[in-house]
């Protein structure tokens, strides 16, 4: 296993262009949560050219929809989701929003993969269902679009520590 | 006539949905030990190491295991000598389920239509309930929260009954293998053979319910759950997808009659947080 390495974000395209499939991160800073009707909305907006919510430049997404936070704390279990899902809207993001790289479970498609190489993006893979556990490492997390989403609201979470591999790199290189 | 209160059964489905959620079974637990000794990859052994801790955080802090705390699928058997004092069992079912995923902090993935609006119920019902009258008194309820990111890596073919055995083997193997590191493996896996199309599927649902580990009780399908497990591990698609030996914890099939024309096969994964629980009443 990789020396593991530790990430603040943001994350430069320096930096994203220097780490390779297989590293294993620990990352602290500001990450958005954001899975299926987030994106779809995401994208349907830039379809009316409307401006976005979040500013996504630079930004890493973490495909995730946390459970609600029970008393006494930031936020309830929150594990990555399916990322295949968010592949038609991916791209997009990454092209037209300058998206550094994403966070979740499982394998992504050529069309995302030619986004990262060519505009410098990750792909880091959390644990899947080990949402308990990575809760533990979000110290603090507040909804900032699409509250009506409820689950799948976006927020603004902020991380310290939290386990993740690259699971593909900006060379296309894929532990897959 | 034996009767039982609505009531109890509605609080104690309750319960069963946030013990279902935070408390990994002890048969899983067991499977995900022995799964962490045979793992040879260290970034798999990894994996095994938070999946242990997080079902001990799960358990010490009732936090949810998973943040997909799933579809509500009931299984039920209720005894014709037994009766409720008022209402229906699906209506106990579904009061427990809302009361269970709000006072629980669990999460509502329900949405109204699943084609147009898809906007969320936000009580996480209606749930799945299959209901069976059986022999006795006793109204026993099994609860299994089902997840999507494992559901929608399910497949269903009507093979062929010349395909026979081999025929099988390949739709199952090539059904986890190219799920990937979707359904959040090492997973279950759930098989049902025979009966019709839409049985079929029920029989894998069922075969999820089975102790993890525990072999089919007729020792052909024993032998088969054997060697397919045994393709699947030979993969290499490992925990999370990333590469090892144990892909699968264990494979469970469930089988029926069918058609002399027809040979059904349904396959529904679990993945490693293979919650279930249960009561009797």
């Amino acid at each position: 296993m990789s020396q593991t390495i530790k990430l603040t974000t943001p994350i430069s395209e320096e930096t994203v262009r220097s780490l390779k499939a297989g590293d294993i991160v620990m990352l602290s800073g500001v990450i958005y949560t954001g899975r299926d009707a987030a994106h779809k909305r995401l994208c349907t907006m830039l379809d009316n050219q409307e401006k976005l919510p979040v500013d996504l430049d630079g930004q890493l997404i973490y495909f995730v929809g946390p459970c609600p936070a029970p008393p006494g704390r930031v936020i309830g279990s929150a594990g990555p989701t399916t990322s295949g899902r968010m592949d038609a809207y991916s791209p997009r993001l990454i092209r037209e929003c300058s998206l550094r790289g994403m966070i979740g479970k499982g394998d992504r498609n050529a069309a995302v993969k030619d986004a990262m190489k060519e505009y410098g993006a990750l792909y880091f893979a959390a644990t899947g269902g080990a949402g308990a556990l990575i809760a533990r490492s979000i110290v603090k997390a507040d909804v900032v679009a699409f509250e009506d989403l409820g689950p799948e609201a976006i927020y603004r979470i902020e991380v310290k520590d939290l386990p993740l591999v690259v699971a593909i790199d900006a060379n296309g290189e894929s532990l897959y | 006539m034996r009767t039982i209160a609505f009531d109890d059964v509605v609080s104690q489905v309750r319960a069963m949905c946030g013990k279902a959620a935070c408390l990994l079974p002890p048969d899983v637990l067991d499977a995900l030990k022995k799964g962490s000794a045979a793992e040879t990859s260290a970034l798999g052994k990894e994996f095994f190491r938070q999946y242990l801790e997080n079902a001990d955080i799960a358990a010490k802090e009732n936090m949810p295991l998973c943040q997909d705390t799933g579809f509500a699928v009931y299984f039920v058997e209720m005894g014709c000598d037994v009766k409720l004092d008022s209402g229906t069992v699906e209506e106990a079912l579904t009061l427990g389920t809302i009361q269970g995923y709000k006072d629980f902090y669990l999460r509502k993935s329900i949405v109204a239509d699943p084609l147009f609006d898809r906007k969320n119920t936000t009580t996480n019902t209606p749930c799945i309930v299959h209901l069976k009258s059986v022999p006795g008194d006793k109204l026993k309820i099994t609860l299994a929260p089902k997840g999507g990111g494992s559901e929608n890596m399910s497949a269903l073919k009507m093979l062929k009954p010349s395909e026979g055995r081999a025929g099988v083997v390949d739709f199952v193997v090539n059904s986890v293998v190219n799920a990937g590191g979707n359904p959040c493996p090492p997973t279950v896996v759930g098989v049902g053979i025979g009966g019709t199309m839409e049985y079929a599927a029920y029989l894998a649902k069922k075969a999820l319910l089975r102790k993890v580990g525990t072999p089919s009780a007729d020792p052909r399908y024993a032998e088969l759950e054997a060697e397919i497990l045994e393709k699947i591990n030979a993969s290499g698609v490992g925990p999370q997808g990333l590469g090892g030996k144990i892909t699968s914890l264990s494979c469970h099939i469930e089988f029926f009659p069918c058609h002399l024309a027809s040979l059904p096969v349904a396959v529904n994964i679990n993945c490693h947080a293979a919650r279930h629980a249960e009561i009797e009443l």
